[in-house]
């Protein structure tokens, strides 16, 4: 698709020193918030409503068509997004080889600080707390001697065994 | 039947027409212009079967017609930018004498709207956090500076979670930095302008780029600034290169500043 150059009808070109190739046509991001919802408002014989509800679901709607074309580009962001991949098994591994050094990390942490048999931790056994807000030797105030173990024993299984299909 | 499809307002020069020949339009159409009250309406016949209400909403709902239907009337505002109004997208009347009222009851505001975008045009200016370039900046003063005596190689999981930890503390600290710095560049970039505005950022899945925007500028810039202004967002990239790695697109038609000095009872 052809762009005209922008001036045509008002004189030559101007030089734009420092600025890498001005007229290439415009992005199609740039060109939606300015072309759909600005310029002067004169309501038409026709109305649309293009603001509220229309406009975010064309928006989204442009934006999935936009996939294929990122992927021409070579830009793979959705891929590495786990609602838009169906299985990145490299992805999987990093994510499972985090959590269990998380867990480790917290295992840690509770043994050296307040809890010499450890083996406890924080009970959750699914690691999400590091992402959060973990301070090394704080997350051990609940004990839970007896059912800890039980409670994250079988998750470590079930992650360990995903991992090992992954392979 | 056609209806009219309005893409710009311009006033009426001396000459009878200043664009000799205007791009294809919304409906591959060539568009023309309607005079009245001095002023000059850029617009194209499109068939009613296509442009009336139900048929524009059920083609809004198409990104392919969509974009390509915002891309043509880019493309005919473009060709009138430096002394034309914009008008937004989707503005339709059932015929160009409609179009002539319209111009007539409205003539001083849209002259007014008028006065404001001569001889200027529009420059967009986006800066992202440069996230590759400001790790890479504080990596190894980050390593030195942690570590309150807790031998890693013992533990290497309580190793991990601080690393882990100073990691995010960096980047939090770089991102609030480098937000800062886009407020310098828009402050910066509005001084030289007549008018700026900001738009929202944008999402990433739009972009293609991962790393966030932290300023989505427009600036409405006479022609006599324009060197200028191209020099000093050469400057600020350069200045805040480790932190932000700053856009600029333009010319635009001056879309984000085309606003009419009264709504009205414009219908």
């Amino acid at each position: 698709m052809s762009t005209p150059t922008p001036w045509r009808g008002t004189g030559a070109a101007p030089a734009y020193p420092g600025t890498a190739a001005a007229p290439q046509p415009a992005n199609l991001a740039d060109l939606l918030e300015r072309v759909l919802d600005k310029g002067i408002v004169i309501a038409g014989d026709i109305r649309i409503n293009l603001l509220d509800i229309e406009l975010l679901t064309i928006r989204i709607r442009l934006l999935i068509a936009s996939v294929d074309r990122a992927r021409e580009m070579g830009i793979d962001w959705w891929e590495h997004d786990p609602t838009l991949s169906s299985g990145d098994h490299r992805r999987d591994l990093a994510a499972e080889n985090r959590r269990l050094r998380e867990r480790l990390g917290e295992l840690e942490a509770a043994r050296s600080k307040d809890n010499p048999d450890g083996g406890t931790g924080t009970g959750t056994g699914t690691g999400t707390g590091a992402e959060t807000e973990i301070e090394p030797g704080a997350g051990a105030e609940e004990p839970g001697p007896d059912d800890a173990p039980s409670r994250s024993r079988p998750a470590r299984k079930g992650t360990g065994a995903r991992r090992r299909e992954a392979r | 039947m056609t209806y009219t499809w309005l893409y710009a307002v311009a006033p009426a020069g001396p000459d009878a027409s200043p664009w000799q020949v205007l791009p294809e339009g919304v409906a591959d159409e060539h568009p023309g212009t309607v005079e009245a009250a001095d002023l000059l309406a850029v617009v194209g016949p499109v068939p009613d079967a296509d442009f009336d209400t139900d048929a524009l909403q059920r083609h809004l709902g198409d990104p392919q017609w969509l974009e390509r239907a915002v891309r043509a009337h880019h493309r005919v505002v473009s060709a009138t930018v430096g002394r034309a109004l914009p008008v937004r997208f989707g503005t339709v009347y059932r015929d160009e004498d409609r179009v002539r009222a319209l111009l007539t009851a409205h003539a001083d505001e849209i002259r007014t709207a008028l006065a404001g975008i001569a001889d200027r045009t529009e420059w967009g200016v986006k800066a992202y956090l440069d996230r590759a370039r400001s790790d890479g900046e504080t990596d190894g003063a980050g390593e030195a500076g942690d570590g309150p005596g807790r031998p890693s190689d013992d533990r290497p999981g309580t190793a991990y979670l601080l690393r882990r930890r100073t990691a995010r503390d960096r980047a939090e600290r770089a991102l609030a930095d480098a937000a800062g710095q886009a407020r310098q560049v828009h402050l910066a970039l509005s001084d030289l302008a007549d008018r700026s505005t900001e738009h929202p950022p944008q999402p990433a899945e739009a972009t293609g780029v991962r790393d966030p925007m932290l300023l989505n500028g427009a600036y409405l810039v006479h022609r006599a600034r324009e060197a200028e202004f191209a020099r000093a967002v050469a400057g600020l990239r350069e200045r805040h290169g480790p932190a932000l790695r700053v856009e600029l697109t333009g010319p635009w038609p001056p879309y984000s500043f085309a606003g009419l000095p009264t709504g009205g009872d414009a219908g």
